[in-house]
């Protein structure tokens, strides 16, 4: 398939419902960090990058969110194409000018202060970092609590980015401040607000 | 071209078009993600006047689906001016279905009230709020109140209540009652009766809130810390009333009064008009006597004047008619 069709098939087939679809699972994701909130295939992005991340993307980013890809996906010319002919959303030079940032490898991810962080005054300058991970189960539990969560709650996603428990930590500290995380498995999906607290990791 | 015509041009699907949509719903995320904090965000003309819950409004067009269940209250009830009018915008634009039962909803848009049967985790609260900045009145300027956020610098906040005590002799705000999220933001509760502010503390349901005018949207997620403001010698209290509504015998809930005639007549009756008509429609509940007779079922046919039992002329309720403006 040549680079053209691959960067224009695989939108939504019903922009405006599928949109509002996939905002509603994100938006449930936020508000309860930890439950996974399943997300029917609404996108057929080109590899690397996931059903599950294209479709957020499709939902969140536009013209006016500078969109950040790392090396695996910066590497395939149809994937740019694709985020650019469906969302139209610049390519942001640097992780700290971005909006959004799609990782396909987030164990080899650069480390999360290095992102859009907010300021002080405006904490909501921040990048949304959408993180492809295989499931949401078979990593090291992450025994979460926080604002949206009753009591505890669990998620377990491989391959997360190194140290990552020591930098959420350093990322709770930097509160209000901070990146938030989306959580793109096939077929469901998960957040972690930068206010969630990971209590415990076991081994 | 074989294409059918499609007669007119209608609106996208609940009026804003995807771009506005999806700024918006970005805003309701970092929101949701920084409990308290208001987000500044790209404000809409809507079709209707500014104070008549365009923000609330554009958060409910922005989060709605096909599928999704609204009701709209105004001062609790389903059947004032705005709620009617915003309801009849979103079945047009939408095409959702509504409804005034506060079970059956999925998303619920509240000027200030939060209804009283207690709210699922399946159920989203919108707010519509005319100045989201609790300090705006202590100090006009944005950029000094930004700051005031920035360094979590909620002291003036804090003399305002000290004042109050000074003046009345008790914390004398009744709505608009500042409260503190998660420990971090102080945040408006929109102009909620301070009755209220309790049901926002570890709500199971997200409660959003959008600004339209000020353009601000603020959220509080679910099992969120919201403390009400006070002073250990002066707790944070609700109001109380010590009548039950006249038309359900209801306790513990909010009552609005109701000016029956010229000459000092009055009722207290449930705010949540839903609430009210579900218990004089429930036999079970315990009914206030003989009072509420001929208003079973009927829902809002009941008018004031003629349910003489409940004709009173009481003095005004302690804590009523008292604002802190």
């Amino acid at each position: 398939m040549d680079i053209a069709t691959q960067s224009i098939d695989g939108g939504f087939a019903e922009p405006v419902f599928n949109a509002q679809a996939v905002f509603r699972a994100i938006m449930n994701a936020m508000a309860r960090p930890g439950t996974v909130q399943p997300l029917p295939q609404l996108a057929r992005p080109p590899a690397p990058l996931s059903a599950t991340a294209g479709a957020v993307a499709l939902s969140l980013c536009d013209n006016d969110t500078p969109v950040w890809l790392d090396p695996p996906l910066q590497a395939e010319a149809p994937v740019k194409a694709w985020l650019g002919f469906h969302t139209g959303a610049p390519l942001a030079n640097t992780p700290a000018d971005a909006h959004f940032a799609l990782i396909a490898n987030p164990k080899e991810m650069a480390a999360l202060d290095g992102f859009a962080q907010g300021t002080q005054e405006y904490p909501d300058r921040s990048t949304t970092l959408i993180l492809l991970v295989s499931d949401l189960v078979s990593g090291p539990s992450l025994l979460l609590e926080g604002p949206g969560i009753e009591k505890t709650s669990m998620i377990a996603p491989p391959g997360m980015p190194r140290h990552f428990v020591e930098q959420w930590k350093q990322n709770n500290q930097r509160f209000p401040r901070g990146v938030d995380l989306i959580l793109a498995a096939p077929g469901s999906l998960a957040c972690l607000p930068r206010t969630t607290r990971i209590k415990t990791m076991e081994a | 071209m074989t294409a059918q015509p499609t007669g007119i041009a209608t609106y996208n699907f609940a009026y804003l078009d995807d771009q506005t949509k999806r700024m918006i719903r970005r805003a309701i995320l970092k929101g949701i993600a920084i409990p308290g904090y208001q987000v500044p965000f790209a404000s809409r003309e809507m079709p209707m006047p500014y104070g008549w819950g365009t923000g609330g409004v554009q958060v409910t067009a922005s989060i709605i689906g096909p599928d999704d269940v609204l009701k709209v209250i105004d001062q609790g009830a389903d059947d004032t001016t705005n709620a009617v009018s915003i309801r009849a915008f979103f079945k047009k634009v939408a095409k959702v279905a509504v409804t005034t039962e506060t079970a059956k909803a999925t998303i619920i848009q509240s000027r200030h009230r939060i209804p009283e049967h207690p709210l699922t985790a399946a159920q989203v609260l919108v707010f519509q709020v005319p100045i989201p900045e609790p300090l705006r009145f202590l100090e006009p300027r944005e950029t000094e109140t930004r700051k005031m956020h920035a360094l979590e610098e909620y002291g003036l906040m804090h003399v305002k209540l000290y004042e109050d005590i000074a003046r009345h002799g008790r914390i004398a705000t009744t709505y608009a009652y500042p409260v503190k999220v998660e420990g971090r933001y102080v945040m408006d509760p929109s102009p909620t009766p301070k009755f209220d502010n309790p049901k926002m503390h570890c709500s199971p349901a997200l409660q959003l809130f959008g600004a339209g005018r000020e353009k601000r949207i603020y959220a509080v997620p679910p099992f969120t810390d919201v403390v009400s403001l006070d002073f250990e010698d002066h707790p944070f209290e609700v109001q109380t009333f010590d009548q039950p509504c006249a038309l359900c015998g209801a306790e513990n809930v909010y009552l609005d009064e109701v000016i029956l005639d010229d000459h000092g007549g009055h009722m207290f009756v449930c705010s949540d008009t839903d609430h009210c008509e579900k218990r004089r429609g429930d036999s079970t509940s315990p009914s206030w006597g003989g009072r509420a007779e001929g208003a079973g079922g009927s829902g809002l046919a009941t008018t004031p004047a003629t349910s003489t039992p409940a004709l009173r002329a009481d003095p005004p309720h302690e804590g009523e008619g008292k604002e802190a403006e």
